[in-house]
């Protein structure tokens, strides 16, 4: 599925500075059940965005109206762990974010992200922690998230921090691309390839 | 350079290598359900693209099915839609399909071993993280997104970076009453549920080497736990046995080839691995698990930590323990406890059914208990009823229930209501994993069975001496 390129992003932030946040909290497995992608934004963390009657937690950041409309979460260390369900990078998308910060990401929630056009953007545990620190100081604080020159920057205070995202990736997220458009480009070769394996 | 286990079966499974990228990742066997593969349907139509592959793509039902009443529709619309998506997906494409009421059917991680589709050597990918299972056959197996999903049906491959090589080694014996899952417990509690993330896990020592298959699939099922991308475990004498004359097991010729290969899959003497961890068996007990991940277990006789001796914020423990209702310093044993769940992809085949008979037979199921037993897959209740366990459970009070993930995930109706409090011998226990505001325990089918017999939180050993001086 095709999605909207990802160049330079400048935004405030959601803060959820809670550690080890798995994925069955990004979106609990009784929302899973639709077979096309679309609604996911609606349970993005809904065990902790609705009490059980279904009335909103005023004061969960997500539901907060002062960071109402940023298009960047910072979470806290170990974002993303446990399940592989990709909805849970879909319900990132669909809540209007396009990009999440942590000091540490879960591999298959990092994947997925980059997969469908979320930027995962892993940044050392104190860059995190300032961010965190000025968000909470001024929540209306902007952070810019700069694919190509791959630096992240808190724009109140000029502090600034570079992030890792290897070649191929990149280029797909500037250009809108993914990873099935490549593999359609190669059949021939993988056909070759799969002659000369055993079973 | 020397190679371990691991790079024999990658580095033979990559087609290109994209400089500063990927590697286009060629995958043998795909496991496809109801949950995560639609959306990766729809995406092949949208591009108007095949399958490449189909006959290497294998479709079985088993996230949201029900567990009771399997005769009956689907009551609940949405999951009916899935299942339904799945059969249409599955004869459009030509996949086999093995869906509800089918004689294979059962969860994916359980059924693919017990049809032989689970070769040593081999790549295999799922839409569900617990997809590492299929390690303990001496594959690279792991989870990926439905984005991947989409990938592997249309071109049988996927694009990875390779990751990066661990080995965990547990030498000794296990004592008494200590099984595979806590072994796998211990030794995620050591590791914590980040600590093995970037990395492949190969287990070795002398207890993978004396474990069952059955065990070795506990083992590596959990691996994603600790964050590891996987788990394997070179295959031996156990591997080849388990696997011969299954369904889909080459045959002849075909397996005399394949074991010649299959004899060359082991890490070299002195092949480097990027970390490198040696725990000792006899430093394992029975484990249970007291907050809200996996890397919360602790054994079952100890009290919960302070937060002060463990690593990460505090806050984050708080907020765990606060969710469970726990305070440090509380013992777990004596805990009471409302449900019990035996089952899932970790804890549900024939040993895991034979460890609880052996603790609850001549013992009553607690009336403060509700039990969920639910075998993984229809071959497993045929053998729990070929070796009369059924009967066991019975004069003890529990009822079996049918093949599926059930309470592990609670996208069916076995969901633990909130609040309550359950022993569960899947593999998680984050908020609301259960269903919505429960509370969950992870332990060992002996510890299960201990509890669900006793209705507080038991250690296993306790009552297996009794039994064995009986």
């Amino acid at each position: 599925m095709a999605y909207d390129k990802f160049e330079v992003l400048t935004s405030t932030a959601y803060p959820l500075p809670i550690e080890n946040v798995d994925t069955d909290q990004i979106i609990p497995a009784r929302f899973l059940k639709a077979t096309e992608r679309k609604g996911f934004g609606d349970n993005f963390f809904r065990d902790w965005r609705y009490d059980s009657e279904g009335n909103p937690i005023a004061d969960f950041p997500l539901n907060d109206a002062k960071y109402a409309g940023s298009k960047i979460l910072v979470g806290g260390k170990n974002f993303g762990s446990g399940s592989s369900r990709e909805h849970a990078a879909w319900s990132v998308y669909d809540f209007g974010l396009r990009c999440v910060i942590s000091s540490f990401f879960a591999d298959i929630f990092r994947n997925n992200c980059l997969n469908i056009g979320v930027l995962p953007v892993q940044v050392s545990a104190e860059f995190a922690q300032k961010l965190f620190d000025a968000i909470e100081a001024d929540p209306k604080t902007e952070i810019k998230v700069d694919l190509p020159n791959q630096t992240v920057t808190l724009l109140a205070t000029g502090e600034s921090e570079s992030f890792q995202i290897n070649g191929y990736k990149k280029g797909n997220m500037l250009n809108g691309f993914d990873d099935i458009d490549y593999l359609q480009n190669m059949k021939e070769e993988i056909s070759d390839f799969a002659e000369t394996r055993p079973f | 350079m020397s190679k371990t286990l691991f790079d024999k079966v990658w580095d033979s499974h990559v087609v290109r290598k994209i400089e500063d990228g990927p590697d286009v990742f060629f995958i043998d066997r795909h496991f496809i359900h109801e949950v995560t593969s639609p959306v990766a349907f729809v995406g092949l139509k949208s591009r108007g693209i095949g399958v490449m592959y189909p006959e290497k793509t294998f479709a079985t039902a088993d996230h949201n099915t029900p567990t009771w009443n399997q005769h009956l529709p689907v009551a609940d619309p949405l999951s009916a839609n899935q299942l339904e998506a799945l059969a249409n997906n599955a004869a459009e494409y030509g996949i086999s399909h093995w869906g509800l009421g089918h004689r294979n059917n059962g969860i994916v991680h359980i059924v693919g071993p017990e049809n032989g589709i689970t070769l040593p050597g081999s790549t295999i990918v799922c839409g569900d993280s617990h997809t590492s299972t299929h390690g303990a056959f001496g594959a690279i197996a792991f989870g990926i997104g439905t984005s991947e999903v989409e990938m592997v049906l249309s071109a049988q491959c996927i694009m990875q970076p390779k990751p990066k090589k661990m080995r965990i080694n547990v030498n000794g014996k296990l004592g008494f009453g200590v099984t595979p899952k806590d072994v796998a417990l211990y030794i995620i509690s050591q590791q914590t549920t980040s600590g093995a993330t970037g990395y492949f896990v190969e287990y070795a020592g002398e207890v993978f080497e004396d474990m069952s298959m059955e065990g070795r699939m506990t083992v590596c099922n959990l691996s994603i736990e600790m964050g590891a991308r996987g788990g394997m475990i070179a295959p031996d004498e156990k591997t080849f046995d388990y696997i011969k004359g299954r369904k889909h097991t080459p045959k002849g010729a075909d397996w005399d080839k394949a074991m010649e290969y299959w004899q060359t899959l082991y890490t070299e003497d002195d092949a480097e691995f990027d970390a490198e961890f040696t725990y000792d068996a006899a430093d394992i007990e029975p484990m249970i698990t007291y907050g809200t991940n996996p890397g919360m277990g602790i054994g079952v006789t100890q009290s919960i930590p302070n937060a002060e001796d463990v690593e990460g914020g505090v806050e984050t423990y708080r907020k765990s323990l606060g969710y469970m209702q726990f305070n440090e310093g509380d013992a777990m044993i004596g805990k009471e406890v409302d449900y019990v769940f035996l089952g899932s992809c970790t804890n549900g085949r024939i040993e895991d059914f034979r460890a609880f008979c052996s603790i609850i037979e001549g013992h009553q199921k607690a009336d403060n208990i509700t039990a969920w037993l639910v075998p993984g897959s229809h071959k497993v209740v045929d053998q729990i009823k070929e070796e009369g366990l059924d009967k066991i459970l019975e004069e003890a009070g529990f009822v079996l229930r049918e093949p599926g993930c059930s309470a592990c995930l609670a996208m069916n109706d076995d969901k633990v209501p909130a609040g309550k409090l359950a022993v569960s011998t899947s593999n998680r226990n984050f908020e609301g994993r259960q269903g919505p505001g429960s509370r969950t325990l992870l332990a060992s089918p002996l510890v299960a069975a201990a509890t669900a017999i006793a209705g507080v939180v038991t250690d296993p050993r306790t009552i297996l001496e009794v039994s064995s001086v009986q």
